[in-house]
């Protein structure tokens, strides 16, 4: 279980010291499968970067099955269990993705390689003794970063809309994907996207806005609300009034 | 013969745990001590100056030339080696020199290799650069190296030098002519506080001959590290350089760049990179499970790889 209590982010931008998490309390169970989704800018992904510890916190703690990883380095909450996909991965100028993988597995068992590069739609002939570098398009460096979670048998895994980029065919594969890690390994899932096919596998939807927690909710409810509502409004129900959003 | 130092010199410069197969010329101290012909190569003692004149006959495939040169001891040594590669040929040059100094006195090595690249004929140069030793002396290493590519002819460099030089001024000149092709792989590591210039002059000569030239460094704690990558192209040809450094520390950097072209189809590019190794690189690897060491580290190797 992944507990976050009384999380605050300040972070040093180019326009001052900016709050980016205020105040949030989540708990998140085993073996579940949460969609984080609201505005772009309302603090999504760096709940997620806080929680991998990219971000420093300002205050409150995150305890990883009761242990708090609120102090501890990158790697060490890694080793831990916390898996973080970006949603930009970088490239790498002399770095494999066998490398990248093996890292990742702990393990170069080809067999195993295979499979990961096989789940995001990948070939592995052609891609693993390739270098990360930009070579690659947007989209295969993607699967590549989504694999490089697959690896690892996570308790915490968090994806930073991992959509962006994959095809059609490959979207659907990344969707069982993540039913079967869940289900396989009893992977906390964390999903931050605004596709409605990843919305439809939440177990719970968390709306963020503002760098606030505005309604967790089941994604039923959110998917009827999106046809119902202009999709700011689900985000911070106090801006509409007589079913109109206000100017903001 | 060779002693313990000799041979780890030479693992280091030649990848050779052994006296190789084939041809090969070793130099130790400023003297050739040991040296192998074969049919088709030929390895001659220049009668004017100190150095060899290395002869591959045409239509020679699949054969090697190793000229390795150790430096055990603090002393100057200059050898001036020319190399005929025979027409159409297809053949793997490794040279390189390591020096050990463990005195308070400079080791030295100016090397001055000339190539004649006949029509046809594709060569690898290998040349690895290494210094060891706990003296106080200066270990220096100043290769230049002169070129001249045939018709059709292809050449790869590959240029090495990740430990222990502390100067090094190196002088690359290629003059590609007719469908003539290059690639050029160039890795730097300086530390400390070492100094390395690269200068690499390509002249791209005759009508679609092309280059690539990639030169990879990394500069760390007090190095210092310079870089002139010139360009020129005299017909339709296409040349491209990318030069990419990784500043640490209290390192400086210079690259200066420069592309020349004397015909309205030659095709330039010239590409120069120089910054800290990026925090997303480190971070990602940190979020697979390495120490912020083993991600540096791992990013440094891939670099220079």
């Amino acid at each position: 279980m992944l507990e976050i209590k009384n999380l605050n982010v300040t972070l040093e931008g180019d326009c001052g010291k900016v709050q980016v998490i205020k105040d949030i309390n989540l708990s998140l169970d085993n073996k579940k499968i949460y969609v984080i989704t609201g505005p772009n800018g309302g603090g999504k992904s760096s709940i997620a970067k806080a929680v991998m510890g990219i971000y420093p916190i300002s205050s409150g703690q995150i305890l990883l099955d009761g242990v708090d990883v609120s102090t501890m380095e990158i790697f060490e909450r890694a080793r831990s269990g916390i898996g973080y996909a970006f949603q930009q991965p970088p490239r790498f100028k002399g770095i494999k993705v066998r490398e990248l993988l093996s890292w990742a597995a702990g393990s170069d068992e080809a067999e195993k390689l295979h499979e990961l590069l096989f789940e995001v739609g990948l070939c592995a002939e052609d891609y693993l003794d390739r270098e990360i570098n930009t070579a690659f398009s947007g989209g295969e460096l993607k699967r590549i970063e989504i694999a490089s979670i697959l690896a690892r048998n996570l308790k915490v895994a968090m994806f930073d809309e991992p959509e962006a980029g994959i095809d059609l065919w490959s979207f659907q594969k990344l969707t069982e994907t993540f039913v079967k890690m869940n289900e396989k390994y009893d992977t906390t899932i964390v999903i931050i996207s605004h596709q409605e096919r990843i919305l439809r596998l939440a177990d719970e939807v968390i709306l963020v806005a503002d760098g606030r927690i505005s309604e967790i909710t089941s994604h039923e409810k959110i998917l009827g609300e999106i046809q119902l509502l202009d999709s700011d409004c689900l985000y911070n129900k106090d801006c509409c009034k007589g079913g109109r959003p206000n100017a903001r | 013969m060779l002693d313990d130092i000799d041979k780890r010199l030479l693992e280091e410069v030649a990848d050779l745990h052994e006296i190789p197969q084939g041809a090969y010329n070793i130099r130790k101290n400023g003297k050739g001590i040991q040296r192998n012909t074969t049919a088709n190569i030929d390895i001659i003692t220049k009668a004017d100056k100190p150095g060899i004149d290395v002869i591959i006959k045409p239509g020679t495939k699949n054969e090697s030339v190793h000229i390795p040169v150790i430096l055990s001891q603090s002393l100057d040594d200059l050898v001036y080696n020319t190399f005929e590669i025979g027409a159409d040929s297809d053949v793997v040059i490794v040279a390189g020199c390591g020096i050990h100094n463990s005195g308070s006195k400079q080791a030295r090595h100016d090397g001055i290799h000339e190539f004649f690249v006949r029509k046809g004929a594709k060569m690898k140069y290998v040349e690895k650069h290494y210094g060891e030793g706990d003296g106080t002396g200066d270990r220096i290493l100043n290769p230049k190296t002169i070129i001249e590519v045939e018709e059709n002819g292809i050449v790869e460099l590959e240029m090495v030098q990740i430990k222990g030089v502390d100067k090094t001024l190196r002088d690359t000149i290629v003059r590609l002519h007719k469908n003539a092709r290059l690639i050029v792989s160039e890795r730097l590591l300086t530390y400390l506080d070492q100094s390395a210039e690269s200068d690499i002059t390509v002249e791209l000569l005759g009508e679609d001959s092309t280059a690539q030239v990639i030169s990879r460094s990394v500069a760390q704690n007090d190095s210092k590290q310079i870089f002139h990558l010139n360009m020129r192209g005299y017909a339709s040809c296409r040349g491209h350089i990318q030069c990419d450094s990784i500043i640490m520390h209290n390192a400086q950097v210079s690259s200066i760049p420069e592309i020349t072209a004397l015909d309205s189809n030659a095709e330039l590019i010239h590409e120069a990179a120089i910054g800290k190794i990026a925090s997303d690189q480190l971070i990602k690897l940190m979020s697979v499970g390495r120490t912020e060491k083993e991600a540096e580290d791992s990013i440094l190797h891939g670099f220079l790889k």
